[in-house]
């Protein structure tokens, strides 16, 4: 379940997403070969959730990791957890399954103990067979597989394990989907092949909104089917070549009417300040403080960022007597089966969409998009599957990008050094523009049928479930006196979705920023000025710990070299993460060493939580020093990997990365703790080595010179 | 027709003129190792070895592999007969999404068929042309490091 939608969420005593899909059966299930059969609602991404779900199976059950399989989400039998995303699938598909697991264990073990008449306390599990005190089996979860068993509604008193008898949860397993991956089996759903499939290509207009005014006849390689629906144009072919071929002769004969609708990259930050939109006061706090003697401002840009997937969107579609069919690497298949719905007015459970994997998304990229685009193409082809594959000049123009984001901040110290007053201004589109949470449709497609519909202007999910664009807007740091606020720019001409952090990157930029310059008219160390105005006993230590790990305390100065270093509890209510950055001022800055202290509560697979904070982080490096979304007037013109650059191996910083272990705290989510506090800190190293702020992301030598 | 030899087998496929190798080895040769991530020879995604060198499938047509001896990733090694890099891979767990491995894997297999002990610098320009979006470099470079060493051994 989303953390939107998790809010509607009838309040339970069940765990996680357990709450409104109570039914055992719907998550659990052993075969009489010696499997337990998993079937979570949440996906991999490549953050390598299944292994971590598997582990929390096989620990509360007392089995073997090989014997649990793990399904992947399919409409209409997986548990609805709503979308994989905001670091939210341990804690609400994790301890979902803790607990049923617990319960079938329970359920299992009372049926073995009254037919055998051996006392439940007796009876212990070893590998999924039941033994009594003398060491006889007098059964298993195999041969009691009998569905009937788990067909109830999860008690709310089953009893997980208690932290100090795990010995599977808790450690590095192994991931179960990277063999594979190393073999280069099919896996992904690029990799599908259905007997009788097709291929299928896009042909895209070249400019926003554009409308398909004319197209002229002509050749195309022989079985070359046209999809069409209003300016929706696509071909459908036996082989990707000749899908190719035929995309290249049809965009050529395409006569399209296009206008301007992109504000001017050229001031985008004036635009994004004068632009409509809704104001919002998010937090205000108005205690005793001390007269503000020294006061600091500054603001923030961020340009339009994209998640830049490796792999290209993919999906494939088959319509056969009235229902479709669909393989998706989107990261909820209830919400794409809703929007498909809505898009194609049809009804749900006409819609199947089953969920295979894609490369690594970090957030909402085109994943959903390409599913409805397969539709379409399908739909000229009854009966056939058809697999449609986006280009890379697609992924990075046509995908949602993440907003830009302009942040102001206005903050003063009083007489003893201590933060007063603390005003903070927010700029942004809305962050979230998922399928299947709105009357009409957020799929691409809409906006070309006939007729075309306006995708909702994107939305900032509530604070209480982590905020959009002001996810971590609020500082962590104690103030008496604060206001902060938030406008929603109520147009989106790019359209804007979730990537990793969503606001909290630009947000967290803006604070520990801020925070460093506070420090130094307090005369104060950074670090200390920090641990002083934070009450949080875990931020502290994590922030204690990367000053460590990073030698602040006796760092030396050399020069062409900087030290930053930022803290973020994500979302106020996750994870962990302080991040110390080294960074080089070359012709460029380069980020050459990263030091991270994470504390996530309960780890499920450490070794996976520290590559998850590492990929983060070097995201965040990424982020910070090359990446901008370039467009004109019409459209996106950044489409090739030259033109949105990442980083790459010669420019990855080596990472050394700690764990706070904590198994008495509840677990919270990895995947985005890192990037916003390397994005902060890597801004502070860049102010510690050449004494200028950036306040505009990228730190390139343009925006650096501006500074 | 085009004949060649994939993975170590003779193969002969039919092809059209200007068809990327990479589709026919995706299509027709039903492999699903080389993967299409921009079609430019700017993410290295879809790297397969051309009588030995690292090449880009997405932009070599399939009638310049004629006679020639292609390697993809599968032809390397298999979970029976791993690579030494597959296993390195492995026990470094280095990969997120792992889109990105089977390039990243033929290009290191190259690289350490011509120099056996590469720095740190020589596996990063080795793989610079390949792009990881997931952040696993660090882990991919310590299973290069790794593989170089048992293979040495």
């Amino acid at each position: 379940m989303s953390d939107l939608d998790r809010r509607a969420a009838p309040p339970g005593k069940l765990p996680g997403n357990l709450a409104t899909n109570p039914r055992l059966d719907r998550w659990l299930a052993f075969d009489a070969a010696g499997h337990v059969v998993v079937t979570p609602g949440k996906v991999e991404l490549g953050q390598g959730i299944l292994t971590a779900l598997a582990q929390i199976v096989a620990e509360e059950l007392d089995v073997a990791m090989a014997r649990v399989r793990l399904q992947a989400a399919a409409t209409p039998d997986s548990p609805n957890e709503g979308v994989t995303s905001g670091s939210l699938s341990v804690q609400d598909s994790g301890m979902a399954l803790r607990h049923v697991a617990a319960a079938a264990r329970a359920i299992h073990l009372q049926v073995a103990a009254q037919r055998s008449g051996v006392p439940v306390e007796a009876l212990r599990v070893e590998d999924g067979a039941f033994l009594a005190p003398d060491g006889r089996a007098i059964g298993s979860y195999w041969a009691q597989a009998d569905a009937a068993l788990l067909a109830c509604e999860a008690p709310v008193d089953a009893r997980p394990k208690p932290p100090g008898e795990r010995r599977i949860a808790g450690t590095s397993a192994a991931r179960i989907d990277l063999p594979d991956k190393v073999f280069g089996a099919p896996r992904f759903v690029h990799d599908l092949r259905l007997p009788g499939m097709l291929h299928a290509r896009v042909v895209r207009p070249p400019a926003r909104q554009a409308r398909l005014v004319g197209l002229r006849e002509g050749a195309l390689p022989e079985g070359v089917v046209i999809a069409r629906d209003g300016s929706f144009l696509a071909v459908v072919a036996g082989s990707e070549h000749d899908a190719e071929r035929a995309a290249e002769r049809l965009a050529a004969r395409a006569t399209w009417q296009a206008t301007d609708t992109l504000p001017d990259p050229g001031a985008l930050a004036d635009w994004l300040r004068a632009a409509p939109g809704d104001h919002a006061v998010i937090a205000e706090r108005d205690e005793a403080a001390g007269a503000a003697t020294r006061t600091i401002r500054a603001t923030f840009f961020r340009p339009y960022v994209t998640h830049a997937s490796v792999g290209t969107s993919c999906a494939v579609a088959r319509w056969q007597d009235g229902t479709l069919e669909v393989w998706s690497h989107t990261q909820g298949v209830y919400n794409l089966r809703a929007d498909l719905a809505k898009a194609l007015r049809m009804k749900e459970e006409a819609i199947l969409v089953r969920h295979m994997e894609g490369a690594g998304c970090y957030g909402h990229n085109g994943a959903d998009d390409v599913a409805l685009d397969a539709a379409l193409a399908a739909h000229a082809v009854p009966g056939r599957p058809v697999r449609l594959l986006w280009s890379r000049a697609e992924e990075l123009g046509w995908g949602p990008v993440s907003s830009a984001m302009v942040v102001e901040i206005e903050a003063g110290l009083d007489a003893a050094g201590n933060i007063a007053t603390w005003r903070e201004e927010v700029v942004s589109h809305g962050h979230s523009s998922r399928p299947g949470r709105d009357p009409n449709p957020t799929l691409l497609a809409v906006e070309y049928m006939d007729p075309p519909r306006r995708i909702p202007n994107a939305i900032n999910p509530p604070l209480a479930s982590g905020g959009g664009a002001q996810r971590n807007a609020i500082p962590a740091y104690r103030i008496p006196r604060m206001t902060i606020g938030l406008k929603r720019i109520a147009e989106m001409p790019l359209r804007c979705s979730a990537l990793r952090g969503l606001g909290a990157p630009v947000n967290v930029l803006a604070i520990e920023s801020v925070m460093e310059d506070l420090a130094a008219a307090a005369g104060e160390d950074p670090l200390d000025f920090r641990l002083r105005h934070l009450d949080d006993p875990r931020g502290r230590d994590v922030l204690a710990l990367a000053a460590e790990m990073c030698g602040w305390r006796g760092r030396a100065k050399r020069e062409g070299f900087g030290l930053g270093l930022a803290y973020a509890r994500y979302k106020h209510t996750g994870a962990y993460c302080a991040v110390a950055a080294e960074i080089e001022a070359l012709d460029r800055v380069v980020c050459r060493r990263l030091w991270i202290a994470a504390d996530v509560g309960e780890v499920i697979n450490p070794d996976g939580v520290m590559n998850q904070y590492e990929g983060g982080a070097i995201h965040g490096v990424s982020m910070a020093l090359k990446e901008q979304v370039a467009f004109d007037r019409r459209t996106v013109t950044g489409t090739r990997w030259e033109d949105y650059p990442i980083l790459r191996f010669s420019e990855v910083p080596t990472v050394e990365t700690r764990l706070i272990p904590r198994p008495e705290e509840k677990p919270l989510g990895a995947g985005e703790a890192s990037l916003a506090p390397a994005v902060a800190a890597i801004a502070n190293a860049i102010h510690d080595a050449l004494g200028i702020r950036p306040r505009a992301m990228p730190f390139t030598p343009d925006t650096l010179a501006t500074a | 027709m085009v004949a060649f030899t994939l993975n170590g087998q003779p193969v002969s496929v039919e092809a059209a003129e200007d068809e990327a190798l990479l589709h026919v080895l995706r299509g027709a040769l039903d492999l699903s190792g080389p993967r299409y991530g921009c079609g430019a020879e700017q993410c290295g995604a879809c790297a397969v070895l051309v009588d030995g060198a690292p090449a880009y499938a997405c932009a070599i047509a399939a009638s310049s592999a004629a006679g020639r001896s292609v390697t993809t990733v599968e032809g390397l090694g298999s979970p029976d007969t791993p690579h030494a890099l597959q296993t390195a891979l492995l026990a470094e767990q280095a990969g997120q999404c792992g889109f990105c491995l089977s390039g990243m894997i033929v290009a290191a297999s190259a690289l350490l068929a011509r120099e056996p002990d590469p720095d740190d610098a020589a596996i990063r320009a080795a793989l610079d042309p390949h792009l990881c979006r997931c952040g696993s470099h660090n882990r991919i470079i310590r299973a290069v490091q790794r593989a170089a060493a048992e293979m040495r051994a």
